[in-house]
């Protein structure tokens, strides 16, 4: 078996007004799309942060086999520079890296059209819609080609047919690209469509209360959601919530 | 209501208040020492252009200046102790403190420090006073506000600390920097015609020494064409921070 691509290892993160997250465990396998799924404040961005090695846990460890430039992120708003153009937008992890300016922008360009935004490289974040601009938020992420894909609540800000259209999209770039995507969300049906696995977390401080593997190839085929696979991973899904939600309380 | 209207409204009320004014002071027949009618300090003003142009322009000038020092040395203070809480905690109220003293209480200070035969570098200093704080706390606000999901992804790109002052805080800034100049602007306007007023000397050569020499005399409609020319200036100085800022903004947004 190979090792995991990143993992967390019975993690706990202390903020100053208490418990934020844990003993929490995950582990992300290579190529794999992995829902984290909780009532909010469970610390499911605070794990994402932990993935992303954005910060340290008070106590556990943080395996991480992917190297930072091969982690993208992105946000629930899509946390564009506002001053910049999509392409500059797009460009910036790579000048970071130091890719010259030239191969940066075509790079960014090439990423745009991988989203559907050909044509919009010059337009700056004021300028495109709420679905637009999460889109070059996407490209910025996929520029760099990472291993690991994290994705905190992305479309919690969309309105539903767009969040669905952006989903399908998701999942015909991770077809392409094979990269590890780890995928925060609240709602349950997005979760069972866009995972193989549904990792559910229990009230704040977040820990492990359950595990569902959803049936069925990925990307998702025409119709999905109306199969029985489908509605049976939700109730699973929503079961475990129900539990967590019920031992808490 | 139409567009039209809605343009000419503010026009239109001070046309009806200059009318009301003259209309006033030629019935009940009050002396020009006293208050003269908007026909005589068009006069004056006419008269006296020459003198209250140059006046104007000195004062203009000396504005200007303390504005441009002010902007470098606010700016410049604000970068050093934007990445520092410790420096800016030491700074804090010392900026403060040079907001809320009046500028009247350190214009006498500032008189004898510039020289009896210097009153101008005086007026610039203390107008480059009253202009240092909107800039300093526009600039200091808007190096601290970018958004912090935007500083994360400057750590996951393992940003070096030029990058991130140059791509992200200096950008982030510009709004707050934009509003901040526009309000120092006025106010370093205002400050140095106070400071005019403070340094009492006629060496100044700006329009608030006209206008003192004039109200001194009784030459009251004199009074009011300088009074005149300084509001006109200070609309205009207005008018043009808007739409420098507005522009600027446009470009900066995209839209």
């Amino acid at each position: 078996m190979t090792p995991p691509l990143a993992e967390l290892d019975k993690v706990e993160v202390d903020y100053p007004r208490g418990r934020a997250l844990g003993p929490f465990s995950l582990a992300v396998s290579a190529g794999e799309i992995v829902a984290l799924v909780g009532p909010s404040g469970c610390g499911k961005s605070t794990a994402m942060r932990l993935l992303a090695g954005l910060e340290q846990p008070t106590r556990g460890v943080v395996h991480r086999g992917a190297a930072a430039g091969e982690t993208a992120v992105v946000f629930q708003a899509p946390t564009l520079m506002p001053w910049a153009t999509a392409r500059a937008n797009v460009a910036l992890p790579l000048e970071m890296a130091g890719v010259d300016r030239r191969t940066a922008r075509a790079r960014a360009d090439a990423a745009l059209a991988r989203v559907k935004l050909a044509g919009a490289e010059a337009a700056k974040p004021a300028q495109l819609s709420g679905g637009m601009a999460m889109r070059v938020s996407l490209a910025r992420a996929l520029v760099t080609d990472p291993q690991l894909l994290l994705l905190d609540e992305p479309f919690a800000a969309l309105d539903e047919i767009t969040r669905r259209a952006l989903g399908e999209d998701v999942q015909a770039l991770w077809a392409a690209s094979r990269a590890a995507i780890v995928f925060v969300t609240h709602n349950v049906e997005e979760a069972c469509y866009m995972a193989g696995r549904v990792v559910v977390m229990s009230p704040g401080p977040g820990r492990f209360a359950g595990e569902t593997l959803v049936e069925g190839p990925l990307p998702r085929p025409p119709g999905f959601r109306t199969t029985a696979a489908f509605r049976e991973a939700c109730e699973h899904v929503s079961a475990h919530l129900a539990h967590a939600m019920q031992a808490a309380a | 209501m139409t567009r039209l209207a809605y343009r000419l409204a503010p026009f239109a009320l001070i046309v009806l208040l200059l009318i009301i004014w003259e209309a006033a002071c030629r019935l009940l027949d009050v002396p020009v020492f006293l208050l003269p009618a908007p026909s005589q300090i068009a006069v004056a003003a006419w008269l006296n252009a020459p003198m209250l142009i140059g006046a104007a322009l000195n004062t203009l000038s000396m504005a200007i200046l303390a504005f441009v020092l002010a902007s470098l040395i606010a700016f410049a203070v604000a970068l050093l102790i934007s990445t520092n809480p410790l420096a800016e905690r030491a700074v804090q109220p010392l900026a403060v403190g040079l907001q809320v003293t009046p500028i009247m209480a350190v214009a006498p200070l500032a008189v004898i420090w510039a020289g009896l035969d210097h009153p101008g570098r005086a007026v610039v200093g203390l107008a480059a006073i009253v202009a240092f704080f909107p800039i300093f706390s526009g600039a200091l606000t808007g190096l601290k506000s970018a958004d912090p999901d935007l500083e994360r992804l400057f750590d996951l790109y393992g940003a070096k600390p030029m990058d991130r002052l140059f791509r992200l805080r200096l950008p982030s800034a510009v709004p707050f920097l934009l509003e901040g100049l526009k309000v120092a602007a006025g106010l370093a306007l205002i400050g140095a015609v106070v400071a005019e007023f403070v340094a009492r000397s006629g060496l100044s050569r700006g329009l608030a020494w006209r206008l003192m020499e004039a109200s001194n005399r009784l030459e009251t409609d004199k009074t009011f064409a300088a009074l005149l020319v300084l509001v006109l200036m200070g609309v205009g100085l207005n008018a043009l921070m808007q739409v420098g800022e507005r522009a600027a903004l446009r470009w900066w947004r995209g839209r």
